[in-house]
């Protein structure tokens, strides 16, 4: 069942917009437990949320996008967490990493336009507590977002029939 | 003035006397029709993994454009021998057990014309692969069909094999799980065969292509029943679990002087398999697990979706337990399998194999391959379901 379980959320994670039936049936199992799973964890917060990946171009003016590396100073036994959730609590940041390597945290961080986006480092970021200093990598275009392509692959036809 | 038209046939016998494949007329009236969808491709939907094919790119540039040694790459037959181990439950020798062919139908070829002689007879199941009665008859031995039948789930029924031996049988010919049934063997059943084989002094030829897209539990290879190593030629290869076709990589393994005979054919005829592609096989071999096994959970879904739809249609269908394919009968629409293909194409431009291209009982049924993308098997169905409402 755990291996059910966790089927479904598969499922979910590449199809969000995928019913209940249509998951039961693409997995071979009852309605009614997919409905419960999906239930449970949309409960207990397995499931966060569901949103849609939408190319730029569906957008007159798309949003503008940066990577930044943010160095932070650990505190006494709380470590990044608590400046990592504060740094959340922005509605400008969109994703919060904590990672190994030269930098600490690693941010996604959206705006209207580039002075948007500089002035929230400035005024916002680089000033919090904690927070030593930034690298701000504005995003130039995106090829693959989330396991899918952005762009078009060039289609190979296969033969209609074979044996 | 003479005529310089000649009388005589330059075609031999036994080649003038094999039948067209059966799909081969169908091939050409569903390429002369537009946007049609295809349940008809005996191929996966997938491009071969990257990283399978950036070594194949990576080979280039390194210049590995030469022939190889006849066996194949020794690198390519140990990554081989090491993926054979835990997969199919038996260890070969690379050195000495193990030859890499042009896809499995030239092991598979090599085999048969290592073993036979004209007049020997090679019992094998239908519905099959379409290339097994012809490539047997090339031989000019005999072959000698067993049907497998809807109510065993077209598993072999081992009985009915041994019924089918004659002081003649030099080889079975096995193919599970099964193009086009999906069908698979249990471990009982591929036990039967084996204490079969041995009591009848046969050589099993095994064409396990399809081995790792089984839905259920992996059963070993009968290669690695006791008793069985020294009688059987295991034929696997690239093209399906990997999505591998173009890249035409088999091999064969299987006792040394069978191997050894089976390398005389493929030196005086193919050489060697390409090294690009051989390179690509390491790197299957080595580290294609993970793409493969996503492969097959979106195989198993595809299975799920389409065995729901044909059985609410009324289409009787067993759920097959591996390959890519669903293997309806159509008994209950009145139809023969050629009609109902064809007028399937016709009215709703969906397009499946009539049953009778794997089979002389294949009437009742059609192949409906689920190697494409599910919101087409969807549409498919949909189509098909109108069609059959119509009847």
């Amino acid at each position: 069942m755990e291996k059910r379980r966790e089927q479904i959320l598969q499922v979910l994670r590449q199809n969000a917009r995928l019913s209940a039936e249509q998951i039961a049936e693409r997995l071979d199992l009852d309605v009614t437990f997919v409905e419960q799973v999906i239930a449970e964890s949309e409960a207990s917060q397995i499931i966060r949320g569901y949103y849609a990946l939408i190319h730029d171009k569906g957008f007159k003016q798309p949003q503008v996008r940066a990577l930044i590396e943010v160095h932070v100073q650990p505190e006494r036994d709380v470590g990044f967490d608590r400046i990592a959730r504060n740094i959340s609590r922005f509605d400008e940041v969109s994703d919060v990493i904590l990672v190994s390597g030269g930098y600490d945290l690693l941010l996604t961080v959206t705006g209207e336009s580039l002075q948007d986006v500089a002035d929230f480092v400035a005024s916002k970021l680089a000033t919090m507590q904690g927070v030593q200093s930034t690298r701000t990598m504005f995003m130039l275009r995106k090829y693959k977002e989330a396991g899918f392509k952005l762009e078009e692959d060039d289609v190979h036809e296969r033969l209609q029939v074979t044996p | 003035m003479s005529d310089s038209k000649s009388r005589r046939s330059w075609i031999a016998d036994h080649i003038a006397g094999l039948p067209r494949s059966g799909i081969r007329d169908f091939f050409e009236l569903v390429m002369s029709m537009d946007d049609v969808i295809s349940l008809g491709v005996g191929e996966p939907d997938f491009d071969t993994p990257w990283g399978i094919r950036e070594a194949t790119i990576h080979a280039l540039e390194k210049g590995r454009t030469s022939y190889t040694s006849n066996l194949g790459l020794l690198q390519a037959r140990e990554a081989i021998c090491d993926y054979c181990t835990p997969h199919f439950g038996i260890q070969y020798n690379p050195k000495t057990e193990c030859i890499v062919t042009v896809g499995v139908s030239e092991a598979l070829d090599l085999a048969l014309r290592a073993i036979l002689n004209p007049g020997d007879e090679v019992v094998y199941h239908e519905p099959c692969y379409v290339s097994y009665s012809p490539s047997i008859r090339m031989c000019h031995a005999t072959p000698v069909a067993v049907t497998t039948k809807q109510a065993d789930n077209f598993a072999l029924d081992p009985e009915a094999l041994a019924a089918a031996i004659t002081p003649r049988t030099k080889a079975i010919l096995l193919n599970f799980p099964n193009n086009p049934t999906g069908a698979n063997l249990s471990p009982e059943q591929k036990q039967r065969i084996a204490e079969i084989a041995i009591e009848r002094d046969v050589l099993v030829l095994t064409d396990e292509i399809y081995s790792e897209l089984t839905y259920g539990p992996i059963s070993p290879s009968i290669a690695s029943l006791p008793g069985m190593k020294e009688r059987t030629i295991l034929l696997h290869g690239f093209s399906k679990a990997f999505a591998m076709t173009g890249y035409r990589i088999g091999y064969a393994c299987g006792p040394q002087v069978l191997i050894e005979a089976m390398m005389k054919i493929h030196q005086y005829s193919m050489l060697c398999a390409s090294i690009m592609g051989q390179d690509a096989a390491i790197e299957a071999c080595r580290n294609g697990r993970p793409a493969m096994e996503h492969m097959r959970f979106e195989y198993e879904q595809r299975r799920n979706v389409i065995v729901n739809r044909l059985n609410k249609m009324g289409l009787t269908c067993a759920k097959p337990e591996g390959a890519f394919y669903a293997y309806p009968s159509i008994a209950s629409t009145g139809l023969d399998s050629a009609e109902f293909a064809k007028r399937l194409l016709m009215e709703e431009k969906v397009a499946v194999v009539p049953g009778s291209a794997f089979s002389s009982d294949g009437a009742s049924y059609i192949r409906c391959a689920y190697a494409t993308r599910i919101e087409v098997i969807e549409e498919a169905m949909d189509r098909m379901a109108a069609f059959i409402g119509r009847l």
